[in-house]
Formats: C-alpha cells, structure tokens, sequence
C-alpha cells in the first residue's frame, strides 16, 4: 500500500493569545476538546429532562419547583403540563442525538486522536476545522433559544414527523417559532458536521506518517474513517430535509404538507404534499446516525479492550470489515423505521432483509471480542470496565433489533415502550459507555493527570446497574402494550403498570445522580489529580508516545515512522510486554 | 503590472500530504453536494407522486446561463495551464492566466445574473416559490446551484488577489481544486438542467 508523506511544514504556526489557543483554536486537540465539552453541557441537559420526563409520568400533578421560571405556560404553578412533556421529550431527542452522540465520540476523541494516531500534526484543514466547531455551537445556541422564547420548544419529537412540524401554530404550542429553531438548528449542525467529515476523511486519506498503511491504522481511526464517510452522506441528506421544511414553514410551499388538512378547525393552505416525503429523507439520515453514534464506541471499546486484556484480537481485521460492511448495509435500512407509516408492505419486506442482515457483522464483533476475551489477563479499571458495559449493552440492546426488524412484531410494538428500551441500549446508553470508556482511557493523556480509579470504579457499577434497571423493564412494559409518547399513564387502563414506571423514575434519579460523581472526578482530577506520565497504560498507539498532554504540534516538528501494526501486546519487548508502533525493535 | 512581479508567485503541487489533501477534500466535498442534489432530485420524484404537478415551460435564459457556464469551463482550463506555465520569459503564462481567470469570474457572475433574469422571467408569468410543485422545485434547484457557485467565486476572487493583490501566493492545489470545483458546478448545472426538461 502507498506510504503517505508528511508535509514539509506544519499547517499553522504556534497559537499565541487566549484566543487564538483556547477560543478561536486551529489546534484539533483544543477542538477535540471543545466539541467534548459542547457535548458534556448538552448531555447534562438531556439528562435533567429526562429527569423531568420520569418525574411527570409518575407524579403527573406534583410541582416542580421553580420549573416555571423557565416556562410559565408550559409549567404554570411548576406542573408539568401534557404538552411541555412532548417539548421536553423532543429536547431531550435532539440534545442527545445530535449534540452528545455525534459530538462527544465521533466529533470530540476524533479530532483530538485522530491525526495523532496517524502521525499527523494536525488536520488536513484546520480553518474547516475550527469553524465546524463554532458552527456546531451556534446550532447548539439556537436549538437552546427554543427554551427561552414564548412559543416554547417543539412538541414533535426529535424526529419532527411532518405535517406536524411543518404547519405551524395551529398544530399545537412550541410548533411556531420554536419548530423553526429546531430546524434551523440541525441545517445549521449538518453543516458543521459535514465540514469535520471533510476534514477527518482528507487527513486519514492523505497525512498519514511514513510507514502508517491503512491496515496499521488503531481500530478507532478506522471507526472514525468510516464512520466520517457514512457522516458525510447522511448530514447531506439531511440537511436539505430540513430546508425543504422550513421552506413548507416560512415560505408556503408544500413538500410535505397534504391536501385537504384541517388542525385546529383551520383548513391549511397547503396542497399535495408527502408526509412520507419527510420520513424517507429524515431515516435516510437517521439510521445511518445510529452507526455515527455507535461506530466511534465500537473502535474505541475495542482499542481500550486491546490495551487492557495485553494481547492481540482474534483479528482486527475482520473487526474493521464488520464496520464498513456495518457502515455499507446502514444505507439500505431506513425503511424499517417506517413499518407503521403506511409504506408498501412489500418494501417493508425489502427493508427487513438488511436490516437483519447487519445482525451479523455485529454479532462478528461480539463475537471477537468475548473470544479475545476468553484467557485473556484484563485488567481490571474504569476504562475497562466501562468497554465491557459496552459489549453488554450493546448486546442487549442489539437482541430487541431482531424483534423489530421484523414488520410483524414491529406493527405490535413500535408504538411501545419496547422500541424506547431497545434505541436507549444499543445506541445511546452503549455509545455514553463508549465515551465514558474514552474518558477514562485517554483523560490522562488529554489533560496531563490521571483520573481516580476508585470514583470511576464506583460510578461504572452504579451506571451499569442503574442502565438495566431503567431500560430492561422497559421492554416488558412494551409488550404490555404502554404505548410511548403518553405524558401520563394514571388513569387509564395502563394504570397498573405504574409500579414499574415508579421503579424506573427511581432508578432514572439514582443513575442520573451517579454522574455527577463522574463531573466531579473530572473536574477534580482535572486540576488535582495524580500527574499522569506519558504512557500509564502502557499502550502501543501514536498518542502514548508523546507527552501528557501534548505540545501543539503533536510530534515537537518531528515525523514518526512506523513499523508495526498497532496491537504488538504479549510479545517481549524493551519496555516491557509490549512494542510501540513507532518502535524500530522486532517484536 | 511588472512582469517581475509574477515570478514565484505559485507554489506547485509537491508531494506533500497537504497538497493531496486539498484534492481529496474537494472531491469529497463533490461527493457530499452530490449527495444533496440526489436528495433533492429523489423529493422531487417522490412529492410528484401526488400528481397535482403543473408543467411550467424553463425560462429561455437558462440556455444562455449554460454557454455562459459551459464558457467558464474553459476559460479557467485555460487559465490553469497558463499559471502551470508560470516560469518562462517573463512569465506570460502567468499573466495569461490571470486574464482567463478574470474572465472565469466575469463568466461566472453573467450566469448569476442570468439565473436572476430566469426567476424575474416565471415571477411576470405568476410562477413563484409556493404557486405548485413544480415551481418550488425550480426555485429550490436553481438557487441551491447558485449558492454553492457563490464558493467557487469566492474561491475565484481569492486566487485573482492573490495573483495580482498586495499579498501573493498560493499552492498549485487549492487553485486545481478551484477548478475542478467549478467544472463540477457546470456538471451539476447540466444536470439539473436535463432533470428540470424532463420532469417540471
């Protein structure tokens, strides 16, 4: 395979001033970190609406204190009225969806690992780079804005069905100017994303080191690489979707509005549009955002597992295979998001197929894994820890898909609590493992200090616990037939299934809580934590061989070379039972 | 303008992983538009199934704005080759090359304002954004062209100042990728053209 060559000079000069090194940052490491931190406020926020959601589906009449200074018509006197429970869903959706899952493992570890662990000091256009990063932040102001505007925030959910989202006012409260924002919002969140895939896919293609073949690239780069090239179709599709919304929004013209609709006793003066139009072009994006979500945990839990069971995969390879193919067959699925949606049964059919079929480059995965697993010496920490919770998860989340891709048990649970259970365990649960795996795994080496092992061991098995309590019994109440998107179940026939909706609000508190332990070890170890020498993991990738937090040109000017793939573990070497990439010595 | 001032003024393509970056970068970025108009051509497909289409007759402009585009094309070949030509007797090359590259951008802005007269033309015949489908669709196609040429003419004034401003310089890759770029919009254009015959 071609060795790329580095070029001659580094691509911008050292960054002088506040701004220019903490703000305005070229640097992909302060961008990295960014993006992280963009996603840790937004994941902080998602979780204290999910809170408020759990609170309301048990004590629908009970104050929350204080709730309405933020929203005197959406919580007057501070109770949560049916309809802000719909805003507060579709912000929960659309903070965690957009702005934790995409951000924090592909956007946030991408950027600052990246072009480290092909040798690069930087990437390939750092200007993009900078302003996907701000141009994610002001799509991230103005979804926020949504909160603090008399309208309200949307109330249709973080897929935003039309004509719901796309007729306005008379639909229901936050559907004005608040379902405006969210679209403009995620135009403006594609555009920012499909500048960092430009970027991630030009620096893996063209800056990698001397010696640095595709096939000795870490699994996370190849989980970035891919997961940068489903981004960039996926964002592309997606954003001229919601164009074409706020076009039928603001300007009155009718992709997707219907004839002949009546809301609100007012006929809409919109005609022949395709509400259908809109699912097709949101779940072309959407499914393919599960893997960009998801992908990412995938590299970085296998990276992690690698250094810490000391030994090789099975195969890395067939691993980086599972994930194109996984990335490949995620094009052709969109349509079983559609099974309820008045689509052909026949092309029901047709989307079922691949749907099941990407059951086994994932089970190839798992497979890999617990076989490598199997003997293997693992070391027992936070990080690891957390990448087992990742196979779990993504395991028992993994097994409802063969359920729901089938349009026959589809038709009886989509509208259930089963389908919440299943799309919070295998794609946002697993990929929060991913990124808290990342954490523990790279902290040391991105702030320069080591995070406590014994809060992180604490908050694993309270997060662990607490995930299954939340979302396992949400499965049985699915197939007791609770439909989802009720703000409230206390006084219908659903009413004795209430005890488990209390049993999950609770655990919801209690694992909510438990990351504040995690924010706490974070910031403290931050600034008070042991410092962290170069390489604590003893690992084998580029980044361990630089310094703890690196120099803003990576490799201090120098170009490594690269001589080994990048998982030379149990073999006899000068350090020890491992050689670094960048290390001449025969393994 | 002093033909000494011209000399050294390209940087060309090296081996460098940069160089090749900036040409991978603008064919993914081509794959990425791409990617939109597919999405964009697919909802057209998709919402005339409702069948309530009205067939609107293309503004005769439009045919114009194609050779004005289509002329461009050749003109920032041409402008390419001379800058490629950069070191010789006073560097003619280069100065050709600025002139084509003016032109590029003189071309490049007639099709904009072409584009303006093909809208001011349907709005006098009452077809605007929202009167049918297949008005919406027309705005939707020809603007969302437009506004993607507007970066290569940035990219075009970025190169004329730097070939004749106070600060000069640039690599041999970003000016190829300027012009594969807008090769692509003409691409695109003929393409939206072809779909716009057949199905408005």
């Amino acid at each position: 395979m071609e060795e790329a060559t580095v070029q001659p000079a580094h691509v911008h000069a050292p960054p002088e001033g506040f701004i220019r090194k903490h703000v305005f940052s070229l640097d992909h490491k302060v961008i990295g970190k960014q993006y992280y931190g963009l996603a840790l406020v937004a994941v902080f926020m998602g979780m204290a609406l999910s809170w408020l959601m759990r609170f309301h589906l048990v004590w629908p009449n009970t104050k929350v204190p204080g709730l309405n200074l933020l929203s005197s018509t959406g919580a007057p006197g501070g109770v949560i009225t049916p309809e802000y429970y719909l805003s507060l869903m579709t912000m929960h959706g659309t903070l965690m969806v957009f702005f934790v899952l995409t951000n924090a493992p592909f956007a946030g570890f991408g950027n600052y690992f990246l072009p480290i662990q092909i040798g690069a000091e930087d990437m390939a256009f750092p200007r993009f780079n900078m302003m996907s990063f701000w141009i994610t932040f002001i799509a991230f102001g103005v979804l926020v804005l949504a909160f603090f505007i008399p309208d309200g925030p949307p109330i249709s959910g973080w897929t935003a069905y039309a004509p719901l989202s796309a007729v306005g006012k008379d639909a229901g409260p936050g559907l004005a100017w608040g379902q405006s924002l969210w679209a403009i919002s995620i135009a403006i969140f594609c555009v920012g994303q499909l500048l960092g895939s430009l970027n991630f896919i030009a620096t893996t293609l063209d800056l990698r080191t001397k010696g640095m073949t595709f096939m000795r690239m870490p699994i996370c780069t190849w989980a970035w690489f891919i997961t940068s090239a489903i981004g960039l179709l996926a964002f592309a599709v997606l954003l001229p979707a919601c164009l074409l919304l706020l076009l039928d929004r603001m300007a009155g013209t009718s992709f997707f509005i219907p004839s002949g609709l009546v809301i609100s006793d007012h006929l809409q003066n919109h005609a022949g549009g395709s509400p259908l139009l809109w699912q097709h072009l949101f779940w072309f994006f959407g499914h393919p955002e599960v893997y960009i979500a998801i992908l990412p945990a995938v590299g970085i839990v296998s990276h992690v597992l690698i250094t810490n069971m000391r030994k090789p995969l099975l195969s890395a390879k067939v691993i980086i295979y599972s994930m194109m193919s996984i990335g490949f067959l995620s094009w052709m699925v969109w349509g079983h998001h559609m099974f309820v949606s008045g689509m052909n049964p026949s092309s029901s059919l047709l989307f079922s197929f691949p749907t099941l079929t990407i059951t086994i480059p994932a089970t190839i995965i798992t497979l890999i894994w617990l076989g490598s697993l199997y003997g293997a010496n693992l070391q027992i920490n936070a990080a690891s820890l957390f990448a087992l919770g990742f196979v779990s998860m993504f395991v028992s989340g993994g097994v409802s898909g063969f359920f729901l891709a089938q349009p026959s048990i589809d038709i009886y649970l989509h509208a259930t609590y089963f389908v919440v259970g299943h799309f919070h365990m295998v794609m946002g649960v697993a990929a929060i493992f991913g990124i808290l795996s990342g954490t523990y795994f790279w902290f040391p080496k991105m702030s320069g200090r080591m995070m406590n092992e014994t809060l992180g061991k604490l908050h694993f098995w309270i997060t662990f616990i607490g995930t299954y309590c939340i979302f396992m019994p949400f499965h049985y109440l699915g197939m007791a037939g609770n439909v989802r998107r009720y703000s409230s179940f206390v006084n219908d026939f659903m009413a004795p299934l209430m005890p488990v909706h209390k049993f999950i609000s609770i655990a919801a508190f209690v694992t909510g809580a438990a990351q504040f332990i995690f924010l706490f070890n974070l910031i403290y170890s931050r600034f008070r934590g042991k410092p962290a020498p170069e390489n604590p993991w003893h690992a084998t990738s580029l980044e361990w061989s630089i310094p703890s937090p690196p120099p803003w040109n990576n490799f201090g000017g120098k170009h490594p070379v690269i001589y080994h793939d990048p998982y030379q573990y149990g073999v006899k070497g000068s350090k020890g039972d491992f050689v670094m990439q960048d290390s001449p010595e025969q393994a | 303008m002093a033909s000494s001032n011209y000399t050294q003024v390209v940087v060309p393509p090296g081996l460098g992983g940069q160089d090749r970056a900036s040409r991978s970068g603008i064919w993914v970025g081509i794959f990425a538009i791409t990617m939109s108009f597919a999405a964009f051509t697919s909802a057209l497909y998709v919402r005339q199934g409702s069948g309530d289409g009205v067939h609107i007759v293309l503004p005769p402009i439009l045919y114009a704005n194609t050779i004005a585009l289509l002329l461009s094309s050749f003109t920032i070949e041409m402008s390419r080759r001379g800058i490629a030509r950069e070191v010789g007797p006073e560097a003619l090359g280069l100065r050709r090359g600025t002139d084509w590259l003016v032109a590029t951008l003189i071309l490049g802005l007639a099709f904009v304002a072409g584009q303006y007269q093909a809208w001011r033309y349907l709005a006098a015949h009452g077809l605007y954004l929202a009167t049918n489908s297949n008005s919406s669709f027309f705005y939707v196609f020809t603007a969302m062209h437009v506004l993607h040429l507007f970066g290569g003419i940035a990219a075009l004034v970025y190169l004329i100042r730097r070939l004749v401003g106070v600060r000069r310089g640039f690599r041999q890759s970003l000016f190829d990728a300027t012009a594969i770029y807008w090769h692509f919009m003409g691409v695109l254009w003929l393409y939206l053209l072809l779909v716009m015959s057949v199905r408005l």
